[in-house]
């Protein structure tokens, strides 16, 4: 059997090639900060105390732009209410976890780190130790956002801006659900929310990001009944 | 004003990731659900996925020609036949700045 320090490093490596964009989309998330005129401890503050990407950039642009405090809190929750699903995906997993170490491991759930650790969950059911997959991808990701927020702060100038490395978060979604492509039925759901998304971006709050998830999870609903 | 509303917007943010890993027993998980549930990550990314290549800054369609479509669908391709992270996001940034730079 893998001790805990064993899954906690295949935690780290499971997840370490997602860094390849998380690292620069760091950066350049710090320069944003700086370059809507926010504080270097107030843009860093974001990926400390709330710690979710797109969600941060959203919060400051709305704070900038003389958006309420209201609506960019407001929006932040919308963004990541699709935690809510992670949360319900992995409580399976975190079950006979006391309350002191859920508490602990929720800090660390983000997009990639679920995306992995669930992988590794489902591919070794039942093991002991198992959620120290979660804390190993979760903190490496962790500790890769704040540093490149720190380094976006100070030297997120000097990256140039035609090198659109915001495609890189698309990307590594993109590497994520390729492990999926095989089946149909999951296909189908992708492209059902995927577009879902596209045609409600433009909605209130960014409403679009929890809309589609569950248009697509009703349509898959109806592909099990169908399949039965 | 701002500092309190980092802190709200935190502790907000922290609920959606606790909520349900505190809440949900077991018992409450149907297989039904469970098998619902199997779809989260097909449901979620393509929702960031899509808007993120489909729609440029502004909200507004891209053409067809847009080199972000072009390296999407070089990430898909590559990232269909070898299942490894670094070749799909390595593959998908080159080419798209291939399009952007070369041509």
């Amino acid at each position: 059997m893998r001790s805990k320090y064993e899954i906690f490093k295949i935690g780290i490596k499971d997840v370490a090639p997602h860094l390849l964009s998380v690292f620069p989309f760091g950066i350049i998330f710090g320069a944003i900060g700086i370059e809507l005129g926010f504080s270097p401890l107030f843009t860093y503050a974001t990926s400390l105390i709330i710690f979710g990407g797109a969600s941060q950039i959203v919060f400051l642009q709305l704070l900038s732009g003389g958006a309420s405090s209201l609506i960019a809190i407001t929006s932040v929750g919308v963004i990541n209410s699709r935690h809510f699903l992670y949360g319900a995906v992995l409580s399976e997993y975190l079950q006979k976890l006391s309350l002191i170490k859920k508490l602990f491991i929720s800090y660390f759930i983000v997009d990639q780190g679920f995306a992995v650790s669930n992988q590794y969950f489902k591919k070794n059911p039942a093991k002991e130790f198992n959620y120290y997959h979660l804390i190993g991808s979760g903190i490496i990701l962790w500790f890769i956002w704040q540093i490149s927020t720190i380094i976006g702060i100070y030297l997120g100038s000097i990256v140039p801006e035609e090198l659109g490395l915001k495609f890189a978060i698309p990307l590594t979604f993109i590497a994520i659900i390729v492990n999926e492509l095989r089946k149909f039925d999951h296909v189908f759901v992708m492209i059902i929310s995927g577009l879902v998304a596209t045609f409600f971006y433009n909605a209130p709050f960014k409403t679009y990001i929890i809309i589609s998830p569950l248009v697509g999870l009703f349509a898959a609903m109806i592909i099990n009944k169908l399949k039965k | 004003m701002t500092w309190t509303s980092i802190f709200i917007a935190g502790i907000l943010t922290y609920f959606t990731r606790m909520s349900m890993v505190t809440l949900i027993k077991k018992e409450m998980i149907s297989d039904n659900l469970r098998k619902i549930l199997n779809y989260v990550p097909s449901v979620v990314f393509p929702s960031i996925i899509f808007p993120g290549v489909l729609l440029d800054d502004f909200g507004a369609f891209v053409t067809i020609s847009d080199p972000k479509i072009f390296g999407a669908i070089t990430a898909l391709v590559i990232g269909y036949f070898t299942r490894n992270v670094i070749l799909t996001i390595v593959s998908g940034l080159s080419s798209y700045w291939i399009v952007i730079f070369v041509f």
